[in-house]
C-alpha cells in the first residue's frame, strides 16, 4: 500500500509528500475503520439493555429502557441542559484553575530542587486524601450558593494529578539531551524549553485526561453537599429520591456526554500541540 | 593556528572517589593533538576512552592533571562553543523537525531566524539530507538520523569535533559509506576530529593517528602514525599498508593485554 512509510523505502525513493489528497481520503476511511468495532458494541450493549429490560419485565424504577431514558431526556431538555450548563461552568472553571495551578508548580519543581525535594513528598500524600471530604469545608469557605465552592473542589481534585505527572516528565528527561545542550553550554531556561517541557507534554496532557474525568465527577458530587438547585448533582438526587428514576438516567447522560466533550477538546489541543508524538503516528510507519 | 587543538597532561578521573564503588577510570594521560589532526580513541570496553572525551568537552571535571582546549580551559572552551559533541546515540529531538535539529545549536548560540534556516540547510545539503528538512527524526533511518547529527555538530563550525562512537549503532555498509562522508567533510572543513571507536578498521581507515588504551586504570598504551595517503578512497581499504597499520593497532591492543575481537 502506498500509505506505508517505511524508513528504508523513504531513503530510495526521494517523493514522500504528506498530506495528498489521495492519502487524505484513504486516511478517513482508515479512521473510520478504527472507530467502527467501539460504534457497533455501543449499539449493541444498549440493544442488549433495551432487552433484557423487556423480557426479564424489569421494574422501570429500578432500570429503565434506554429509549425510556432518551424520551425522558428530550421531554426534560430544558431543565436537563439548565443545569448541565452551570455543572459545565463549575467542572470547567475548576479544570483550568487546578490544570494551571499544577503545571506551574511542576514547573517550579524542576527548577528549583530545593522546592522539588519539600513539596513532591507532600503532594503525593495530599493526592491520596479523598478530597471531595474537602466540599462541606470549601461550602463554609466560598458560601454554599457560590459556584466557586464547587469549583475550589475540581481545581483541587485536578491539581494534584497534573502536578505530579508534569512534574515527573519535566525530570525524567533523556540524560543525553541534557548533555547535549551542555555541550552547547546551555543555559537552565534553555534545557527547560527545549528539553524539559517538550518532554513534559505527553505526561501533562495524560493528565489532563484524567482530570477531565475527575473534574466531572468532583463537580457532581461536590453539589451532592448542597448549594445552588439548578444544577445536575441536585437534579440527579432529587428525581432518584422522588423514583423518577428516567430522569437521573437522563442527567447521568448528559454528565456523560459532559465529561467527554472536556475530554476530546484536550485530544484535539494534544493533537494540535504535539502533532510530533509516536501516539499520533500512521500506523505502518 | 599556533596552539594545540587538545593538551592532556597527567589527566587521571576517579569515580565515586573514597566509596566502596570507586573507579578509576583513567590515570596519567598526557596526549597533545594538533589542529587538523584526526585522532581515534581505541580500546574495548572500559578503557575510559568515552570518559576522555567527556573530560576534553567540559561534560565531565577530571580528578587530577590538567587539560587545555584551544589554548583555554575546557570550561572556557565549551562557553565559547569551541566543539560539537555527536554521540552514538543520534539524540534527536523528537518534536523538532530534521530542519530544527540543526538549527538547535544556532537557536541556544542566538543566531538569527534567517541565518539559521540558509546554514542549517547546507549542512542538511552536505550530509545529502537537504529534501528532509521537514521529517520528523522518526521518518528517518539510523544511518540517516546519524547524518542529522553530523549536521547539527557542524552547522555552528566548531573547529573540534568530539565524536563519540558516532557509527557503532550502524550497519556495516551504512557504517562505511558515513566513515567515507565523515573523511571527505574533515578534509573539507580542515577541523579537528576525535573520534572514540572500538574498531580497528574504522580507526585505521579515518585517523591520521590512532591512540590505543586499556582499561583498569584507563591509559594509553600506544600512540600509532596511520601515514596512509590522503585521500582515503574505496582503493585504501584494500591496499597492503592499510593491512599493515591494522595489524599493528591489533599487536599495540595485544601488547596492552587486550583481548583482540
Amino acid at each position: 500500500m502506498s500509505l506505508q512509510h517505511d524508513p528504508d523505502v523513504l531513503e530510495a525513493f526521494d517523493a514522500d509528500v504528506p498530506g495528498e489528497p489521495q492519502v487524505d481520503v484513504s486516511r478517513v476511511r482508515e479512521r473510520l475503520r478504527e472507530v467502527a468495532p467501539a460504534i457497533v458494541l455501543f449499539v449493541a450493549a444498549l440493544a442488549l439493555w433495551e432487552l433484557t429490560v423487556i423480557v426479564f419485565d424489569i421494574k422501570e424504577f429500578l432500570l429503565p429502557r434506554p429509549t425510556v431514558i432518551l424520551v425522558t431526556l428530550v421531554e426534560n431538555w430544558a431543565e436537563i441542559a439548565k443545569a448541565a450548563f452551570a455543572t459545565f461552568k463549575e467542572a470547567v472553571g475548576g479544570f483550568v484553575v487546578g490544570a494551571a495551578a499544577g503545571a506551574l508548580v511542576a514547573l517550579a519543581t524542576a527548577r528549583w530542587t530545593g522546592f522539588r525535594t519539600g513539596v513532591l513528598p507532600i503532594a503525593i500524600a495530599l493526592n491520596s486524601a479523598p478530597i471531595i471530604a474537602l466540599a462541606p469545608i470549601m461550602n463554609q469557605w466560598f458560601g454554599l450558593t457560590n459556584p466557586v465552592s464547587k469549583m475550589a473542589v475540581v481545581a483541587i481534585i485536578v491539581f494534584f494529578p497534573v502536578m505530579i505527572n508534569t512534574a515527573r516528565g519535566l525530570t525524567e528527561v533523556d540524560p543525553a539531551e541534557i548533555e547535549l545542550l551542555d555541550s552547547y553550554a546551555a543555559s537552565p531556561s534553555e534545557v527547560m524549553r527545549n528539553v524539559r517541557i517538550p518532554s513534559a507534554l505527553p505526561f501533562f496532557f495524560a493528565a489532563l485526561k484524567v482530570g477531565t474525568v475527575l473534574s466531572v465527577i468532583g463537580a457532581i458530587v461536590a453539589e451532592y453537599f448542597g448549594g445552588p438547585r439548578d444544577v445536575l448533582g441536585v437534579y440527579i438526587t432529587q428525581q432518584a429520591s422522588l423514583l423518577h428514576i428516567a430522569e437521573a438516567w437522563a442527567a447521568i447522560v448528559v454528565a456523560t456526554v459532559l465529561g467527554v466533550a472536556m475530554y476530546t477538546v484536550v485530544l484535539v489541543a494534544e493533537r494540535l500541540i504535539m502533532p510530533w508524538h509516536a501516539s499520533f503516528r500512521d500506523q505502518g510507519a | 593556528m599556533s596552539e594545540h587543538a587538545v593538551v592532556a597532561e597527567g589527566v587521571g578521573k576517579v569515580f565515586n572517589a573514597g566509596s566502596t564503588d570507586q573507579v578509576e577510570a583513567l590515570k596519567g594521560i598526557d596526549l597533545t593533538i594538533e589542529g587538523g589532526e584526526f585522532v581515534s580513541l581505541i580500546g574495548p570496553s572500559g578503557c575510559g576512552k568515552s570518559t576522555l572525551l567527556r573530560l576534553i568537552g567540559d561534560l565531565v571535571q577530571p580528578s587530577s592533571g590538567r587539560l587545555e582546549v584551544n589554548g583555554k580551559t575546557p570550561h572556557q572552551a565549551r562557553l565559547d562553543r569551541d566543539y560539537a559533541m555527536v554521540f552514538q546515540k543520534a539524540t534527536l529531538l523528537e518534536w523538532r523537525t530534521v530542519g530544527k535539529n540543526v538549527q538547535l545549536p544556532l537557536e541556544i548560540m542566538g543566531v538569527d531566524k534567517a541565518d539559521r534556516e540558509r546554514r542549517s540547510r547546507d549542512y542538511l545539503d552536505l550530509v545529502q539530507l537537504g529534501e528532509f528538512v521537514d521529517h520528523y527524526p522518526w521518518q528517518l533511518s539510523g544511518g540517516m538520523q546519524q547524518r542529522v547529527a553530523i549536521a547539527r555538530g557542524l552547522v555552528f563550525d566548531p573547529a573540534l569535533l568530539l565524536m563519540d562512537e558516532p557509527f557503532g549503532a550502524l550497519d556495516e555498509m551504512t557504517r562505511e559509506r558515513m566513515q567515507m562522508e565523515l573523511m571527505d567533510i574533515w578534509r573539507r572543513t580542515g577541523k579537528t576530529v576525535v573520534f572514540v571507536t572500538h574498531s580497528i578498521p574504522e580507526a585505521v581507515f579515518l585517523s591520521t593517528r590512532v591512540v590505543v588504551m586499556s582499561p583498569r586504570p584507563g591509559r594509553i598504551t600506544d600512540v600509532i602514525d596511520v601515514d596512509l595517503p590522503q585521500p582515503r578512497t574505496f582503493d585504501t581499504r584494500e591496499s597492503t599498508p592499510y593491512y599493515e597499520k591494522m595489524t599493528e593497532v591489533r599487536e599495540a591492543l595485544r601488547a596492552a593485554g587486550v583481548g583482540v575481537e
